[in-house]
């Protein structure tokens, strides 16, 4: 059974897309990444114009977060006030983002800057979360307690000014840290068209020792606000966010997302970050080999914008 | 579909009938004026069905091309090559205005129909299909050789917009010829016009021009037309949608 879709203008498979967007909900809600960095992908291999795809894919993820969302603030594993923090940079950082899009497509090689990011980012994270998820594990198995000593607490970032308490994470830090973290976000998120879950996560695990949990709740926040106001401006400047699609992956996305939120809190940390870590380098792998393989067609189409 | 070809036929029997006598008579009728695209749209048959009268006391046989083009689109070929191992788009050509749908449909092969220099002429066949590439500062169709002009045609014919077919056009009759013409799901939208060239003895005897429109209607067009208009609207109405999607997903598979 299709659909025509009334902005993209072609007919989808309307179970595929169901699909695609259980999936990934499921994926978003156990691991409180947007999914973004899954569902744009897939839709473009699908046939939906990548405009097109980035765009529809906001309200998608402003949907399954906040289903997601509302799960962990009813468990109480939600920081408001840091996630408030980290938005006054990542709204900055989108700003900033949208500038050197810009430059990149002034330059006309917007596509290799993604792609190259997407690879070296996505592969350094997906590693190291990785590797010390192993390590976790591993201690786990040798009868010590799961989590390395915190010897963050004491990083020099951490002991600039502006200090502030965090209640719900646990957490004495400065501001600043905090808002630069939301700064990098937003510029990733506009550059590469990504929530930025998969980055915020371990970045409040890692660098300012948010319990795992409530880094998952606190991102899910960050995600469903910055995708909200994507969708508005996307609709605005491009006219490219396709209420159908969306719906239809949204449908999908809200009910994988509460089967994945569920699933997360059963697993154990370590476990979540290892499969994560495994999930993120395997996209990055994924994009690695597109841009060193020989592609089937050396030659490629791009239709021009509409003016 | 069966007898609404069935009715456009007799009607252009009899329109034929009714003509004055001179030479060279074609009459072509489209059997859709307007093609609607509903949520299940996937794809439409068109069909062209056209009388056409030898030259004056010449009754020999005749070839028929009908061209169908779609609505000009500016389309960027990319040619990727590699660069310290990896693949990047190296350089591109910009075709001005291309058609986003070209279907090239005739009794035989174009190349049997009329000499190479009168396909160019006339615009018969993808070959020969005029194709504007934006050249630095000139615009110019370029040899039909061209690697980037053989690269989109490829593509594009892949994609199936593009189209080629040597036995698009049967003949019911010695002078009487339908062709069927397959319009995609992801089709372009607007206005496509159909060119439909009668030969004789490798040389043109009768042109006729006739168009159809493929066109959103009904929750499409109204969707459409919604995020054109008011786009903050819009976007905050498909944001706040999100939300409730969200909500009651939430609510419904809430457990504790």
């Amino acid at each position: 059974m299709t659909i025509y879709l009334p902005i993209a203008e072609l007919p989808i498979a309307i179970f595929t897309v169901f699909a695609m967007g259980l999936a990934v909900g499921f994926i978003s809600g156990m691991f409180g990444v947007g999914g973004g960095f899954l569902m744009t992908p897939l839709l473009i291999f699908t046939g939906v114009p990548p405009a097109v795809a980035v765009a529809s894919v906001s309200p998608y993820m402003a949907a399954s977060s906040f289903s997601g969302a509302l799960s962990y603030w009813r468990k109480g594993m939600m920081d408001l006030p840091l996630a408030g923090v980290l938005l006054t940079g990542g709204l900055a950082g989108t700003l900033a983002g949208v500038l050197l899009f810009l430059w990149l497509r002034m330059i006309g090689q917007v596509d290799l800057a993604i792609r190259i990011s997407y690879t070296l980012l996505l592969g350094a994270i997906g590693s190291l979360m990785l590797v010390e998820s192993l390590k976790a594990m591993v201690r786990m198995r040798q009868g010590l307690p799961p989590t390395v000593r915190r010897p963050g607490t004491r990083a020099w970032f951490m002991r600039l000014p502006l200090k502030m308490r965090f209640r719900r994470s646990r957490i004495y830090v400065s501001a600043l840290p905090v808002i630069g973290i939301g700064f990098i976000i937003g510029l990733l998120g506009a550059v590469l068209g990504v929530g930025g879950g998969f980055i915020l996560v371990p970045a409040l695990i890692y660098l300012l020792r948010v319990p795992t949990q409530t880094s998952v709740g606190t991102s899910l926040v960050l995600t469903l606000v910055t995708m909200a106001a994507a969708t508005v401006l996307h609709a605005e400047a491009n006219g490219t966010v396709d209420a159908v699609l969306a719906f239809v992956l949204m449908v999908g996305g809200t009910m994988g997302a509460q089967f994945g939120a569920r699933t997360g809190q059963t697993l154990k940390a370590e476990h979540l970050r290892f499969l994560l870590g495994i999930l993120v380098l395997s996209v990055a792998v994924r994009v690695a080999v597109d841009l060193v393989s020989r592609p089937a067609d050396t030659f490629a189409i791009t239709q021009e914008a509409q003016p | 579909m069966k007898t609404w070809s069935g009715a456009a036929l007799l009607v252009l029997l009899s329109a034929f009938a009714v003509m004055p006598a001179r030479a060279d008579r074609l009459v072509v009728s489209v059997s859709q004026p307007q093609v609607r695209i509903t949520s299940s749209f996937t794809g439409a048959e068109l069909v062209v069905f056209g009388v056409a009268e030898a030259r004056n006391g010449d009754d020999g046989a005749i070839d028929v091309v009908v061209t169908v083009r779609g609505p000009g689109e500016s389309f960027t070929t990319w040619r990727k090559s590699r660069v310290l191992g990896l693949w990047v788009n190296s350089d591109s050509r910009t075709f001005v205005e291309a058609p986003a749908f070209l279907a090239v449909l005739s009794s035989r092969p174009t190349t049997q129909i009329a000499s190479p220099e009168t396909l160019r002429v006339e615009q018969i066949g993808l070959n020969y299909n005029i194709l504007v590439q934006r050249v630095g500062p000139d615009f110019a169709d370029v040899v039909p050789s061209d690697p980037f002009r053989t690269a989109f045609l490829r593509i594009q014919t892949a994609q199936g917009v593009y189209r080629e077919d040597p036995q698009g056009v049967a003949f019911l009759a010695p002078r009487v010829f339908r062709a069927e013409v397959g319009i995609p799901g992801t089709a372009p939208l607007g206005r496509y016009t159909v060119a439909v060239k009668v030969f004789q003895n490798g040389t043109v005897s009768a042109t006729e021009l006739s168009s159809f429109d493929v066109n959103k209607t009904g929750f499409e067009q109204k969707i459409a037309e919604f995020s054109q208009s008011d786009g903050w609207l819009y976007g905050l109405a498909v944001a706040l949608g999100s939300l409730v999607v969200g909500f009651v997903g939430n609510l419904l598979f809430r457990r504790d």
